[in-house]
């Protein structure tokens, strides 16, 4: 790994000064290294950061990478980390126009990093430096307690998907909502939640209160909540409880364990909270990335496309810069390209913003002609790609821009693939061409974790409940004993998952085997193929699982 | 839950390393954090760390394969682990749903734009790279290190008897023979009784006083060296039949099962023999043939029936006709889905009774394509009813599982196929 020499780096700096002008935003300083192939794969199981902590499995991951270089090597044109300064990486030998055009894709990158408010958390801090002290941390605790630091990593690591990015950056720019007043307390939670009491009970106490006005004009409410005390005595304790559960909410399960986990406060094992907090912080830096996929490639591909074609250092090489652009943005066939749907989308969102299109006049027109006839000169309407590049992330993105005007305008659709057992081949065929089908197809294909919630009714010192919101697709079962072992291991107690899962009818027989039964008399009369749901409990105690039906 | 702290060395991996020979071995100032790659083996220790420390085994032995034809396949085997999360199952629920993904181009809805044969071995086509004729040791290397990993840390058993059968092929040579006068290696205990000899014949040599080497005197002929020499090759050896159903029935994860675990057996053994294995493979439907190569036994798939007795007297056929039965310790291996056409074994059952009388080893595998049903498959119940699995239990074994079998599983499966 050496930096890369100077005459690159000049090209670099002519990209940054072309850039800027443009409008994008990606600090002072960057690094920029060259690297080899199998630096590439050694990083990779690190997320490309040299100084993430050490963990086994990330040597099982370089080992495997590299016997599949082996067998189908490959090259990647750069990388970049969003650390400050930002650090990219890039392969020894590429042509100075090569250069030039990824260098503007990795400045896309880094404005990104710096500008979308998913990074929000990562604005202020440099990873790289943070996580080489962490590195050396897990180091030193690894020399006295040995394997069991790497339990430690791994039992977190079981749950460190469920971070709670939008969590933390909420707490960021968070207007801090003042607590509720004992009288508010009592009136909209105490009464309604706590004691659920019956309407005429609650407008008898409401006109209590109303007199105690009347008659104590100046302070009514010790009057009011004297009589308060004598009739629910529990009322004072739940008020500060209440407070102070307001003040301290656990951001995620991570940080649930983390505060409340018996197992953890003992003293011999506190060694192992910081141990929990770094991989939580980790997994925390890496969130808003896999959750920017489309938006952050589409970006970049935007820029260098762009700036490469205004760019003096293209000339002589249009058809070379044609030839990889095509390779990174083509629109397959059949199949996704991120880089290329982002691209898209962005290109569609200048022209409707240019067009006055991002509007309520426009979006209130459901007419397919009108909406073509419709312009309105927007002469700001650039900036709305920098607007969309700041506050969306891809879900939102695609939600929001993906219409049947983009669809119609890439011909793109939904491919399906079906067996056809007759020719014994997959048919690929088009699925769908509407616009509601395509972004649901792209939406699907997101990250997204499933959503799990501690149940603090259930929960108390032995046990720990967790729920599992269901979003019409169960956990993948295989998992569940492992990463609840994992839970129990860090809680120290009985953990219970209550979750939903799938059941599936009588099996009909499938693939091949069903084309031959066709021929016979049909086996399963009226069977039913519609999966049902049911909710069940899963717990995890000794480290044996068991599973009850609701 | 208690940490011993004895036991901190016996963490491997990714611990902090000394430099070699450093004066420091605990951290403080001048220590530097260097990371080392651990090895496999290394790795592997501490999977069995980890059942000793009450965690399930978490490493698991994959495989890369690049598949070429003429036998050239390049088979790269890797250890792979999981981290377990809770994630949403994204799995299609069976095999034949229809999947979606993007796509853009001409064309109405409905209309079919391209084709995929069912059978496309996957990773095939991710670029090519240029390979020379060398490739090709490729599979039997890893091979055989996969076999010693299942040996020693899987604690599969070692063959117990192996037997020897004479090898008509396999030569060795070394310094046996004897050769007076010129050799490579004197042989100087021999060459000095024939100097004995010699000096007694001399009368040199008083029967009872002491013998003085000195006075000794030594003929021309007396020096006796050792010479190479070819020796016959007593060594066992083994040859393997892979036979597999290729009915229509097996496709998908049948087949996936059976061949992953077909490949795990043909590793154990050639470890156990020392290489000395040699394979055939054998496809079947309603009719038998034997293949080439493992790729086309890999990837072969037709729409046919299923008739178990074809294959088992294609194998009788071949080992008649070659007479291997004198020269080798034959093993047979076949994996099914559990169907067949002769619904009570009435044709197959002969056929295996015959197939019994030489093999070493018969071993069939059930991937059942349901594990939920409690009815066992027809190839499974007739075998149990003719009584075989009890009265050749030295021979003849049988091992059902989930054509969703995990390796752990498949690996046991191993265990009670040779037990």
């Amino acid at each position: 790994m050496e930096l890369i020499d100077q005459h690159t780096k000049r090209i670099m700096e002519g990209c940054k000064e072309r850039a800027r002008d443009a409008g994008l935003e990606f600090g002072g300083d960057t690094l920029e290294y060259i690297v080899t192939n199998r630096d590439l794969v050694d990083l990779g199981p690190k997320n490309m950061i040299p100084t993430l902590y050490d963990y086994w499995v990330q040597d099982v991951e370089v080992i495997k990478e590299r016997s599949r270089y082996e067998l189908y090597p490959n090259n990647p044109y750069e990388t970049v980390i969003n650390t400050r300064p930002a650090i990219s990486f890039y392969n020894d030998n590429n042509p100075d126009w090569l250069n030039v055009m990824i260098f503007y894709h990795v400045l896309g990158h880094i404005d990104f990093f710096r500008n979308n408010h998913l990074f929000a958390h990562t604005w202020h801090e440099d990873f790289e430096g943070q996580a080489l002290s962490d590195k050396r941390y897990i180091a030193k605790l690894r020399s006295e307690k040995g394997r069991w630091v790497d339990y430690v990593i791994e039992f977190s690591r079981g749950i460190d998907n469920m971070v709670g990015l939008y969590s933390e950056l909420s707490s960021l720019n968070r207007h801090e909502t003042p607590i509720l007043s004992r009288l508010d307390y009592y009136f909209d939670v105490f009464l309604q939640k706590e004691k659920k009491v019956r309407a005429g009970e609650y407008l008898k106490e409401i006109e209590r209160y109303n007199q105690a006005c009347r008659d104590f004009p100046d302070a009514p409410d010790p009057v009011f909540f004297a009589e308060v005390a004598a009739s629910y005595p529990e009322f004072e304790a739940l008020y500060s409880k209440f407070k102070d559960r307001r003040h301290s909410r656990p951001k995620d399960l991570m940080s649930y364990i983390l505060e409340n986990s018996p197992f953890l406060t003992k003293d011999q094992n506190r060694w192992m909270k910081p141990v929990v907090e770094i991989v939580r912080k980790t997994s925390l830096f890496f969130a808003p990335q896999i959750r920017t996929k489309t938006i952050n490639e589409g970006w970049s591909s935007y820029w260098h496309e762009k700036l490469f074609l205004q760019d003096d250092r293209i000339s002589g090489n249009e058809v070379g810069f044609a030839r990889v652009n095509a390779f990174v943005t083509a629109l397959p066939f059949v199949g996704l390209n991120p880089y290329a749907i982002g691209m898209r989308l962005f290109e569609h969102v200048e022209e409707l913003g240019r067009g006055g299109k991002i509007s309520y006049d426009f979006q209130k027109l459901l007419d397919a002609n009108l909406r073509k006839k419709f312009s309105r000169e927007d002469v700001s309407g650039g900036d709305w790609v920098f607007k969309v590049r700041e506050n969306f992330s891809d879900f939102t993105f695609i939600n929001t821009f993906v219409d049947q005007e983009f669809v119609d305008k890439h011909k793109l659709f939904v491919a399906g693939r079906r067996l056809n057992p007759r020719k014994k081949v997959w048919e690929y065929y088009i699925k769908s061409r509407k616009a509601e089908d395509y972004k649901q197809m792209l939406l699907d294909s997101l990250y997204h974790p499933p959503s799990i919630d501690i149940v603090e009714e259930e929960t108390n010192d032995e046990h720990l409940y967790l729920s599992h919101r269901f979003e019409g697709k169960p956990l993948v079962k295989e998992f569940i004993a492992n990463t609840m072992m994992g839970i129990e291991f860090l809680w120290g107690g009985p953990v219970k998952l209550e979750t939903t899962e799938l059941i599936m009818p009588a099996p009909e027989p499938t693939g091949l085997a069903a084309f031959y039964a066709a021929f016979a008399t049909d086996p399963f009369p009226g069977s039913s193929r519609e999966p049902s749901y049911r909710r069940v409990v899963y717990t995890m105690e000794d480290r044996k699982l068991s599973k009850v039906v609701l | 839950m208690a940490k011993d702290p004895d036991n901190k060395k016996l963490s491997l991996g990714s611990d902090m390393a000394a430099p070699p020979g450093g004066p420091s071995k605990g951290p403080g100032p001048g220590v530097t954090y260097v990371h080392t790659l651990s090895s496999v083996d290394e790795l592997l220790e501490r999977d069995a760390q980890r059942e000793k420390d009450g965690f399930p085994r978490k490493i698991r032995i994959g495989r890369f394969m690049k598949p070429a034809r003429g036998g050239k396949d390049k088979v790269i085997l890797v250890p792979t682990t999981v981290e377990e999360k809770f994630m949403h199952d994204t799995r299609p629920q069976d095999e034949q749903e229809e999947q979606s993904t993007g796509g853009s181009g001409e064309g109405q809805e409905g209309e079919v734009i391209g084709e995929q044969p069912v059978h496309q071995t996957s990773g095939s086509g991710q670029g090519a790279s240029g390979e020379g004729d060398s490739g090709g040791h490729e599979i039997e290397s890893s091979a055989y290190d996969l076999g010693r990993i299942l040996t020693e840390k899987f604690q599969l058993p070692n063959l117990k008897d192996k037997g020897k059968k004479r090898s008509l092929t396999k030569y060795t040579y070394d310094l046996t023979d004897r050769h007076v006068g010129s050799g490579q290696v004197l042989d100087k205990k021999a060459t000095f009784r024939q100097i004995v000899k010699t000096n007694i014949a001399l009368g040199r040599i008083d029967a009872d006083g002491e013998i003085d080497a000195t006075e000794l005197i030594m003929g021309p002929k007396d020096r006796i060296f050792r010479i190479v020499s070819r020796e016959k090759d007593f060594e066992s050896q083994a040859m393997v039949f892979f036979v597999r159903d290729y009915s229509g029935s097996m496709s998908g994860k049948p087949t996936e099962a059976v061949v992953s675990q077909h490949v795990l057996i043909y590793s154990w053994l050639l470890y156990q023999y020392d290489r000395q294995v040699e394979t055939r493979f054998i496809l079947h439907d309603t009719e038998a043939k034997e293949v080439d190569d493992f790729h086309t036994y890999y990837s072969s798939t037709v729409a046919g029936g299923t008739r178990v007795k074809s294959a088992y007297q294609l194998v009788n056929e071949i080992v008649e006709k070659e007479s291997l039965e004198r020269d080798y310790n034959i093993y047979v291996f076949h994996g099914t889905d559990g169907d067949d056409w002769d619904s009570d074994g009435r044709e197959t059952l002969p056929e295996l009774k015959k197939m019994l009388l030489y093999s070493s080893r018969v071993g069939v595998s059930i991937a059942e394509r349901y594990s939920g049903g409690q009815s066992k498959t027809v190839v499974e119940r007739y075998i149990r009813n003719s009584g075989l699995l009890h009265d050749q239990n030295a021979r003849l074994s049988l091992d059902s599982f989930s054509e969703n079998a995990d390796e752990d599983r498949l690996i046991e499966g191993i265990r009670r196929l040779m037990a």
